[in-house]
């Protein structure tokens, strides 16, 4: 790829040149001017918030570094634990909401019910708010006091995050699914597959390569979504920002905890960007995979 | 040219077929039966049902009436499984319809490993040999966004002969070609045909249908109006309304109608 580093268009630098071509003046010229209407308008906002009247109570509570230092090894040790939890949701989801979006699709009446269920299942945990599903779960299931049910808060917590990430995951896969011309199906039937085998071999890998941008943004919601859990008491990064708040009536660890997050999600989200512009550019260009 | 015997034996009998999409009767009625080595041309304007009736043979549509036999089999009978029947039927469709996420080589060897379950080793040796008859050897590698619609028609065409099907259905294969790369692909077809191929070949290449075809068969209506040689049918057709095709066709410039010279 040629052209400046640019990750994510931040700078609108290759927006407008076709790829492949490199205007040596302009590009130096367009950056100078980046440079400039930047330093200009991040200065004039500085000099607003700078100027406002509240600006030395906003220093003390939420930029001391005094605090910061104190509470930043606690929550690097703590941000572990979202990472964890992410992990383990994240392995989880991706096959459930996989098989989740193939249920949905089956064709013929005989497997009405499964689509049913299916549907049931994606608006239910769409349409609540996924903090409710983790309270409920959360303090619900260990109170049940059955025997062989968890009582573990860690445990509840993917388990909530798994239910209600893989409702939005199956729709980004039955989008993706639906996205695959019926004639590929027709053409591998023709050839003696299996339905099984068409949505397999040639239905499927199709339909997750279109979405994994998608996916990817799905993710970068999940990594965040972890410090819900803390509403239930699992030790996670957020949770000890509050502690640490609580013991010092400073707000400067939440400032902390907002780098971490940043820390797990940006690069995330480079990344996201860098396969869209990637795909569309094959869709384009006809590159060779 | 493969002469046709009298005792030549049956590959395809269609009896009474039936097929509507909703209260829209495409076909009404559709009687024909191919014998082994036959290559029947079908001819007649879109929305004849020409594609209709191949997609039928090969079960790709469910029928209202009639039945379908393949071998003296009847296929369109309950209970048939349709995986064993379509590996024996192999089709070509005018769009091409390959697997946009593999490469050639495993577009044509993807039905006989999964289907046929030969080792991949025997699928890939027998691919690379099909491909290298039709010339396509060198682009085996490549994936079919890659290929004009000449070659991705051919390896369409390999795919479906991969699986060494007793009867090639072909479904307008050279209209979503440009021109230039029409020539290519009826040689392939050609070939098929002077092998022995069994074939039923819907087009609007008439100067081609009347080169390869061993009977000719007009659609319209959802039936078959007139059949015969392709010599009678483009020469001295009966029905009025296969002269008034014929020639509009002419009209086109899509059919020489002095041909052959004599």
């Amino acid at each position: 790829m040629t052209g400046p580093a640019d990750p994510g268009g931040v700078t609108g630098l290759r927006r407008f040149r076709p790829a492949g071509v490199r205007d040596r003046n302009g590009g130096h010229r367009s950056t100078l001017i980046a440079l400039g209407s930047t330093v200009v308008v991040f200065g004039l906002l500085l000099a607003v918030v700078l100027n406002s009247p509240g600006w030395p109570l906003i220093q003390k509570s939420f930029l001391n570094a005094t605090y910061l230092a104190d509470s930043w090894p606690r929550q690097l040790e703590a941000i572990g634990t979202n990472v964890q939890l992410f992990l383990m949701a994240e392995v989880i989801i991706l096959p459930a909401a996989l098989l989740i979006a193939v249920l949905r699709s089956l064709p013929g009446p005989a497997f009405f019910p499964v689509r049913l269920l299916a549907v049931l299942y994606t608006d239910f945990f769409r349409g609540v708010p996924g903090v409710l599903v983790i309270f409920v779960l959360g303090f619900g299931m260990p109170l049940l006091g059955l025997p062989g049910v968890p009582i573990d808060a860690f445990f509840w917590g993917v388990v909530s995050l798994v239910l209600i990430y893989s409702a939005y995951v199956s729709e980004v896969y039955r989008a993706g699914i639906e996205s695959v011309h019926p004639s590929q199906e027709a053409a591998a039937r023709s050839l003696g597959l299996s339905r099984a085998q068409a949505l397999r071999h040639v239905v499927l890998p199709q339909a997750v390569r279109r979405v994994i941008p998608p996916l990817l943004n799905d993710f970068i919601g999940l990594q965040k979504d972890t410090a819900l859990v803390s509403f239930i008491g699992v030790a996670e990064v957020f949770r000890q920002a509050q502690i640490d708040e609580f013991a010092s009536f400073n707000f400067t660890p939440y400032l902390a905890t907002a780098a971490l997050f940043l820390l797990l999600t940006v690069p995330l989200a480079r990344l996201t960007d860098w396969l869209t512009a990637r795909s569309r550019q094959r869709q384009l260009g006809g590159f060779a995979r | 040219m493969t002469p046709r015997g009298s005792n030549s034996t049956e590959v395809v009998r269609v009896e009474g077929l039936h097929k509507s999409f909703g209260k829209l009767e495409v076909l009404t009625g559709i009687d024909l039966a191919v014998a082994e080595h036959e290559v029947i041309c079908l001819i007649g304007a879109s929305g004849s049902g020409k594609s209709t009736l191949l997609r039928c043979i090969n079960l790709l549509e469910p029928i209202q009436a009639g039945r379908i036999l393949l071998d003296g089999e009847e296929i369109t009978a309950r209970g048939v499984d349709v995986n064993r029947v379509r590996r024996r039927i192999g089709i070509v469709f005018q769009a091409f319809n390959l697997f946009t996420h593999l490469s050639v080589l495993d577009n044509v060897t993807l039905a006989p490993r999964r289907v046929l379950k030969e080792p991949s080793r025997q699928a890939v040796a027998k691919a690379t040999e099909l491909l290298e008859r039709f010339g396509l050897a060198d682009k085996r590698h490549e994936f079919p966004d890659r290929l004009s619609g000449g070659q991705q028609q051919r390896v369409a065409i390999v795919r479906a002969l991969a699986m060494r099907p007793d009867l090639m259905l072909l479904d307008e294969i050279t209209s979503a070609l440009d021109p230039e790369l029409v020539a290519e692909v009826l040689n392939v077809v050609r070939e098929l045909a002077a092998g022995g191929m069994t074939m039923i070949i819907a087009t609007h290449e008439m100067g081609f249908a009347r080169d390869i075809a061993h009977r000719v068969c007009f659609l319209d209506g959802g039936r078959i109006l007139e059949e015969g040689s392709p010599d009678r049918i483009f020469r001295e057709p009966t029905e009025p309304r296969t002269r008034q095709f014929l020639d509009r066709v002419i009209a086109a410039g899509r059919l020489d109608p002095t041909w052959p010279p004599c």
